[in-house]
């Protein structure tokens, strides 16, 4: 398709912001945010977790012992730099792949193994813990991050309402939609694209004839900006500008992060190789998130192997626990479901339901 | 007392919510400086302030979240759908999210959103205006559906929907907003949801429906008294969940019933209605249940729409047929 100058001109101002290269270097010393030594350590250490976990996540759900797992490899520095950024009182309305930022919010672990496994008290979010449950519409929970962020913005509250979704979630009508309330009402919204190249089998550039996602956010009026998502400063600098921009009350904006999924969409039965080819993997697995940011901290003398040995370990075991807390849960009975249909009394025609299934499940 | 119409005991109880809880928020498209297209919203901005009563983008599923997310943060949506022949823009965030929003949380988060719109035929609107959807709402649990048939309803019912803490649909038939006025207390007062209401007592059939068909059936009966036929008309007021009591109660009393509804035949309010009498009460009838409904066909383009819609003769020609069974 030929592109018009104008379109050229918008284009052109979408350039990936990256502040750590390849090899772990220092390429935009301006950018560099303002973190100590121990959060460039806290953030190595919860990449190299999630990584553990997503091979925890996968193997568990081969044996049958977890239900529905998007995997995240490859994905760790657009999930914990873009979470690490945020307070503990602003709001994440995540898509259905984004359990590490909701698990380093606030929800348990063995809640988010429930989830997996539908259970309902793995969407019991504990009191003051500010997320939505993993949303499996593509899109929802874009129109929804305008309604927190006006909640947040009535009340006066000085946080921001963060919401995560796809390549492919940028196609749908909410995206649009929810941009363009929380530009026209001027509110603390952050949407983050993690722009993984592929929406399960069909490539961005099948998507959309935009060259950027990014760019998007002009139709909306509100500020866009493409980031290299396997650089976790440059994810954590861009995300917390975006925050400041909200609680500054300069209005939302939309995040574009350039990232790869290695592994398949979901564990139900998606083959990547059907859709993608190795070199494509090879060439993306050289700007791994965990690899380069290792670099970085160990040209600082911040991190050694022994010290990753032992997040590994405490990943295993913190899983592990998890996992038995989370078969420690009571049965889902349908009553349960039943009681949690409607928050207020339950319709006589439901209570006479109830008591069918009540005898169904004594026996 | 005040003699009020339907749309002004409705923007009443708007009103009355308003003042009664800061939490409450009204908005959508066209409802603050023009008051709504049907004028339900007429000086509600002016005397709550743009905080409280506003316009939104023209988007219904954008409205759908915003209310979605506003109560996640405590607030309390009564949102506008300008027609409901719109709601399949919203159908998501209405049927797929704030529905289960309380079940998908097992009980931490609830949607206490209304979600007002104008609907029904009659009118000569043109085409997505007046379609009668509630069946495919009230095929979604966690949903209540609620249709008044008078201005005191009304009032009542719209109050209970804005404090219920879940979603309701609450649907208001066009022909009805300013064809009749009812004495409505300026005071407030509450209807309870998912009670039917008897709106004409009588002994040899009853004649169950809800919304606009229930002045339809009303008018029915007084013909039919004329006959010698004494009809109970029981007005359903919420769709979803149904007052199967109610209905049965009146079934056993008359032994024979006649469902009504402006809505296509196919599924929906009337053949549920048809199933549970079946289930509860079918020993105590002396004739099959009869059905007044439309035809299943796409709602018709105005020129065919009076033929098309149910009226009393309809109503009254039936009940005749059941009776003589």
């Amino acid at each position: 398709m030929e592109k018009t100058k104008e379109l050229q001109k918008v284009e052109e101002q979408f350039e990936t912001f990256q502040i750590l290269d390849e090899k772990g270097k220092i390429v935009n010393k301006e950018a560099m945010p303002e973190l100590s030594d121990e959060q460039l350590k806290e953030m190595m250490t919860r990449m190299v977790y999630t990584r553990i976990w997503d091979q925890r996540a996968i193997s568990l759900n081969r044996q049958g012992r977890l239900g529905f797992y998007a995997p995240v490899a490859g994905q760790e520095a657009s999930m914990i730099g873009s979470q690490f950024a945020l307070d503990k009182k602003d709001w994440i309305l995540p898509g259905y792949r984004d359990i590490p930022q909701i698990y380093y919010h606030g929800l348990p672990l063995h809640q988010a193994f429930l989830w997996s496994r539908g259970h309902f008290q793995g969407g019991q979010v504990p009191e003051g813990v500010r997320i939505m449950l993993p949303q499996i519409i593509i899109g929802a929970q874009i129109t929804q991050t305008a309604g927190v962020a006006m909640g947040l913005k009535k009340d006066k509250e000085e946080q921001v309402a963060v919401t995560y979704t796809g390549d492919g979630g940028a196609s749908q009508g909410d995206f649009y939609e929810g941009m363009n309330f929380a530009g026209a009402f001027n509110l603390p919204a952050v949407f983050i694209v993690q722009n993984n190249r592929f929406a399960i089998s069909v490539p961005v550039e099948q998507q959309s004839a935009a060259k950027t996602i990014a760019q998007k956010a002009v139709a909306a009026g509100i500020h866009g900006q493409q980031v290299d998502g396997m650089d976790i400063l440059a994810v954590y600098a861009a995300t917390e500008e975006a925050r400041n921009r909200g609680i500054e009350g300069n209005g939302p904006t939309m995040l574009e992060l350039m990232t790869y999924r290695y592994g398949p969409h979901t564990m139900a039965g998606d083959d990547p190789t059907r859709y993608r080819t190795s070199e494509e993997d090879d060439e993306w697995e050289k700007k791994d998130p965990i690899v380069r940011f290792r670099k970085f901290l160990e040209g600082k003398k911040l991190w050694s192997e022994e010290e990753e040995e032992k997040i590994v370990e405490q990943a295993k075991e913190d899983i592990k626990a998890a996992i038995k807390e989370a078969d420690g849960a009571p049965k889902q009975k349908v009553t349960d479901l039943i009681d949690i249909t409607y928050s207020d009394q339950k319709p006589t025609n439901l209570d006479e339901q109830r008591e069918q299934y009540e005898k169904k499940e004594s026996k | 007392m005040a003699q009020m119409t339907m749309i002004q005991a409705i923007t009443d109880a708007m009103r009355n919510e308003l003042k009664n809880d800061e939490k409450v928020l009204v908005y959508g498209e066209d409802v603050g400086l023009n008051g709504g297209v049907f004028r339900a919203t007429d000086g509600l901005q002016k005397e709550f302030g743009e905080e409280r009563v506003f316009d939104t983008p023209l988007a219904e599923s954008g409205i759908g979240g915003l209310a979605h997310g506003l109560s996640l943060t405590g607030y309390r949506s009564v949102m506008e759908l300008q027609f409901f022949g719109f709601v399949f823009e919203a159908f998501d965030s209405v049927a797929g999210q704030m529905a289960r929003l309380n079940y998908r949380s097992g009980g931490v988060y609830n949607a206490p959103v209304t979600i007002r719109s104008p609907f029904g035929g009659g009118v000569k609107t043109p085409e997505m205006h007046a379609d009668s959807l509630e069946g495919l709402m009230a095929q979604t649990p966690g949903l209540k559906v609620v249709i008044p048939s008078n201005p005191y309803d009304a009032k009542g019912l719209l109050i209970s929907a804005i404090r219920d803490n879940d979603p309701v649909v609450f649907l208001e038939h066009m022909k009805l907003y300013r064809s009749f006025r009812d004495e409505v207390p300026e005071e407030e007062y509450t209807v309870p949801l998912g009670k039917a209401d008897i709106k004409r007592e009588g002994t040899d059939i009853s004649i169950i429906s809800y919304g606009a068909m229930v002045q339809t059936s009303l008018k029915a009966a007084e013909k039919l008294e004329k006959d010698g036929i004494s009809a109970e008309v029981v007005d359903l007021r919420t769709v979803s969940p149904l007052d199967i009591e109610t209905i049965i109660e009146s079934v056993k009393k008359t032994n024979r019933a006649v469902v009504v509804q402006e809505a296509q035949k196919q599924a929906g309010i009337a053949a549920t209605v048809v199933a549970e009498i079946n289930d509860r009460a079918i020993l105590s009838l002396e004739a099959p249940v009869g059905r007044v409904t439309a035809p299943d066909t796409i709602f018709p383009f105005a020129a065919a729409e009076d033929t098309w819609l149910p009226n009393e003769k309809d109503v009254a020609a039936k009940v005749k047929e059941i009776i003589e069974f």
